[in-house]
């Protein structure tokens, strides 16, 4: 009865146009599922037994990448609930840690995610550089994943200032005192004031849109937190993703 | 049955004949114009350890999250200023070298060469071995200067988020973090200052310190060529060039700690324009 529902189910127009091949519990479909699928298919069909090792690759790259997704996914939770505005900022947070439901517990998960991915990125940077695997033909996109990195901290350190709290305040405001200090962009920096900056037309004043750290730097760090850097950093894994797979892995994998 | 025997029986060997079958190998498709391998399906084997470790993670985060919550401090008010102000954990390697170098050095250019540095390693580095497999004794010169600067990064981080406290002054653990260090009794000197102070006319004391400074870099640029000729002609003049400014500003750092530490030396090079 089960099994005859199954196959008319099976049979349908619906279900044929949703999923081109049957379960992949035989070879033909196991290779299909990697074909068909786009997501699946940033992975080769096959790979050398060697590969499963964990201590080769030891999952930092993945667990990367999941990070990510988990991010993605706990700050769309997070945007629902957070308006970027010095007067409610603040207190969308302590909302979101007493009224919310899975308030508290999505922003921990977010936060604690969110160092952890930091940490992953350079690991698995540190992993890739020790077994050689950056080198020829895959030298670009090291490339890729130093700027995936750099991408990984701007991230970070955006979203350090939305809770806009005391820690956040002043920790972007030294880190934007740093701007300041540009060679030739920033008016503190060598041969800024030279030529012509002040503290409201230089590089720190186009990064915090004012001279101190206030609505309009909340504004911008939004912004780039939740539209600007996680584009780019797609892009960049998009890349990342794309050229491992056209270039080959390197060693048993 | 072996599938030896199998074979056998299905297609029994005849010594005449130049052609045999070899072996039956059990499976469900095709194998064309394929080698002996050892390879798996990426479905199941390798998605499987990928959903595990993911389920892994998440469970040792969400482990993470009953216990410690993500910090949240009164209201930003820029009425109060905290001391020591503090930028998140993974940059306060960089504030720490405040305390040696000059905001556009620390802040700006040292990070931005940081960057650099890191995307030029694969064109810089020539040595075809150790691709693929943990390798130390085939790749020593780019471990060791890869290593150098990762363990810089990390003892600055180790230092600012640890050991620096009120007025970022040194605090051991055991210390009372509430209380303010006095100002440390040794005064900082510049170099030219020192210089002069031994007796060397100003002008002459400016000239040298400029003269130390493009002597350090020449010194790095000349220094590798001398002692490890083969290997530099190997590496050819651009790369040359980029490794050993590299590694000049790899060790600007470390120096600069050495000479601040042991000689109370502030500047080693002040011109109009930028202090280094």
């Amino acid at each position: 009865m089960i099994e005859r529902f199954a196959k008319f189910v099976r049979d349908t127009q619906v279900w044929q146009s949703l999923f081109r091949h049957g379960y992949p519990d035989n070879d033909r479909n196991q290779s299909l599922i990697m074909f068909s699928s786009v997501l699946l298919h940033l992975h080769p069909v096959k790979i050398k037994r060697s590969a499963l090792r964990f201590r080769y690759t030891m999952c930092l790259g993945g667990m990367s990448a999941f990070m990510f997704l988990l991010l993605t996914f706990t700050g769309i939770f997070l945007m629902f609930y957070y308006v970027p505005d010095t007067r409610q900022a603040y207190h969308n947070i302590k909302d979101l840690t007493s009224n919310v439901f899975m308030g508290g517990l999505m922003r921990d998960l977010h936060k604690w995610s969110a160092e952890a991915m930091v940490f992953l990125v350079w690991a698995h940077m540190f992993r890739v550089f020790m077994t050689g695997s950056y080198k020829a033909p895959r030298e670009f996109n090291w490339v890729i994943g130093v700027l995936l990195l750099t991408f990984t901290l701007l991230l970070s350190w955006t979203g350090y200032l939305l809770p806009w709290d005391q820690l956040a305040l002043w920790a972007i405001t030294v880190g934007t005192k740093m701007a300041e200090a540009t060679p030739f962009i920033g008016y503190a920096g060598p041969w800024g004031q030279q030529l012509g900056m002040r503290v409201d037309n230089d590089i720190r004043f186009l990064l915090i849109g004012g001279t101190v750290v206030g609505q309009n730097a909340l504004l911008r760090f939004y912004v780039l937190h939740c539209v600007a850097l996680p584009v780019l950093i797609t892009a960049g894994m998009v890349v990342h993703f794309w050229r491992i797979r056209k270039d080959g892995f390197s060693g048993p994998l | 049955m072996s599938e030896r025997h199998t074979t056998e029986n299905i297609y029994p060997r005849n010594q005449k004949k130049s052609y045999a079958l070899m072996e039956l190998v059990k499976g469900q498709g095709f194998q064309v114009r394929k080698q002996p391998e050892d390879t798996v399906f990426v479905w199941p084997h390798l998605l499987y350890i990928e959903l595990i470790a993911a389920l892994v993670f998440l469970a040792g985060l969400l482990w993470v999250c009953t216990f410690k919550h993500a910090p949240l401090e009164d209201m930003a008010s820029a009425d109060t200023t905290p001391n020591p102000m503090k930028a998140p954990w993974y940059f306060l390697g960089l504030q720490e070298l405040l305390v040696f170098f000059d905001p556009w050095l620390a802040g700006v250019v040292l990070p931005s060469l940081i960057i650099v540095g890191l995307m030029a390693i694969p064109y810089v580095d020539i040595n075809p071995k150790g691709v693929g497999y943990w390798a130390w004794k085939e790749r020593k010169f780019a471990i060791w200067t890869f290593i150098f600067g990762f363990i810089q990064w990390w003892i600055f981080i180790i230092i600012g988020v640890f050991f620096r406290g009120l007025d970022w002054a040194w605090y051991w653990p055991w210390d009372d973090w509430h209380k303010h260090k006095s100002a440390s009794g040794a005064s900082l000197n510049d170099m030219n200052v020192i210089l002069h102070g031994w007796g060397l006319d100003a002008v002459a004391a400016d000239w040298l310190t400029y003269l130390l400074v493009i002597g350090y870099f020449v010194a790095f640029m000349v220094l590798p060529a001398l002692l490890w000729r083969s290997f530099s002609r190997q590496l050819g003049m651009a790369r040359y060039v980029t490794v050993w400014s590299l590694m000049a500003l790899l060790w600007l750092s470390p120096v600069k700690v050495f000479l601040r530490l042991g000689f109370n030396i502030k500047y080693f090079l002040v011109t109009p324009w930028f202090k280094l």
